[in-house]
């Protein structure tokens, strides 16, 4: 999967409150699907889907335990929203050290004429 | 050490913040004065902004456009919405990747801070699929690894 093509659905898939929620609630540890349910006051197939659309996003992961299927934080997807911002962090840094040294040339010049 | 700090806030906007040494109208001209947008907004080393148009009055236009050596480019075209010189500036920008990216509005401030200034740059989206997508085109015009991959979408 290309990183772009996976930040879509990992913006996508954070867009939703509830899914955000989840994702909180996973932060802190793993969780069944009876588990995340209940704070939600949601049946389980609307959680199910919830789960399903952060699996899809890369963003959770999930394990067998007898008939249990445990969701956890995915690492790569947690690290691929962190990567985005690097990227836009590292621009826009290049941006503004220019605009610095803009701005110390627009005073220096503005220093000359009134001297 | 990082002057920038830039983060999220809900599933709409994301928030830059930085400080320059140089007063509020000074930082403000260099935002809206082609002569020195020129000069500073170009993203990765080797773009340069050949076009570049701003008018800097409510309803007055934007056009900025960008290249590099090896003969790629890419276009963004906007208007001005609100301005308080030096203290604030809202436009409405759009990017051609060709195709247009749904507007995009960037609300930008300019505070005193002791003799410099602190910026505040909120850009605002329409929906989370819109903002994922100027996420994306924003990740590719910001790392120098990718130009070939930014070629192919232009």
């Amino acid at each position: 999967m290309t990183p772009a093509g996976n930040l879509d659905a990992t913006f996508a898939a954070l867009a939703d409150p509830t899914r955000r929620a989840i994702l909180a609630r996973l932060a802190k540890g793993e969780a069944t699907v009876m588990e995340l349910a209940k704070p939600f006051e949601m049946s389980q197939p609307a959680v199910s889907q919830h789960l399903k659309v952060l699996e899809d996003a890369g963003l959770i992961v999930r394990r067998v335990e007898g008939t249990k299927r445990p969701r956890r934080l995915a690492q790569a997807g947690i690290d691929a929203v962190d990567q985005w911002l690097a990227m836009l962090h590292k621009a826009l840094e290049k941006n503004y050290d220019r605009l610095d040294q803009v701005l110390f040339d627009l005073d220096r010049n503005r220093k000359g004429e009134t001297r | 050490m990082s002057k920038l700090t830039l983060k999220t806030e809900g599933d709409r906007q994301v928030v830059v913040t930085r400080r320059f040494a140089a007063p509020p109208k000074a930082v403000y001209r260099a935002h809206t004065d082609c002569e020195l947008l020129r000069r500073w907004l170009l993203g990765p080393e080797g773009w340069t902004m050949p076009v570049c148009v701003s008018d800097p009055r409510p309803g007055g236009k934007i056009r900025f456009e960008w290249a590099n050596q090896n003969g790629a480019s890419f276009y963004l075209t906007g208007e001005y919405a609100e301005l308080e010189p030096p203290s604030r500036l809202v436009h409405i920008e759009r990017m051609y990747l060709p195709d247009p990216t749904p507007d995009n509005r960037v609300e930008t401030t300019f505070e005193p801070d002791g003799t410099g200034t602190l910026l505040t740059v909120q850009m605002t989206l329409p929906d989370a699929a819109t903002r994922s997508a100027m996420l994306a085109t924003r990740m590719e015009y910001g790392m120098e690894a990718s130009y070939s991959r930014l070629e192919t979408l232009l």
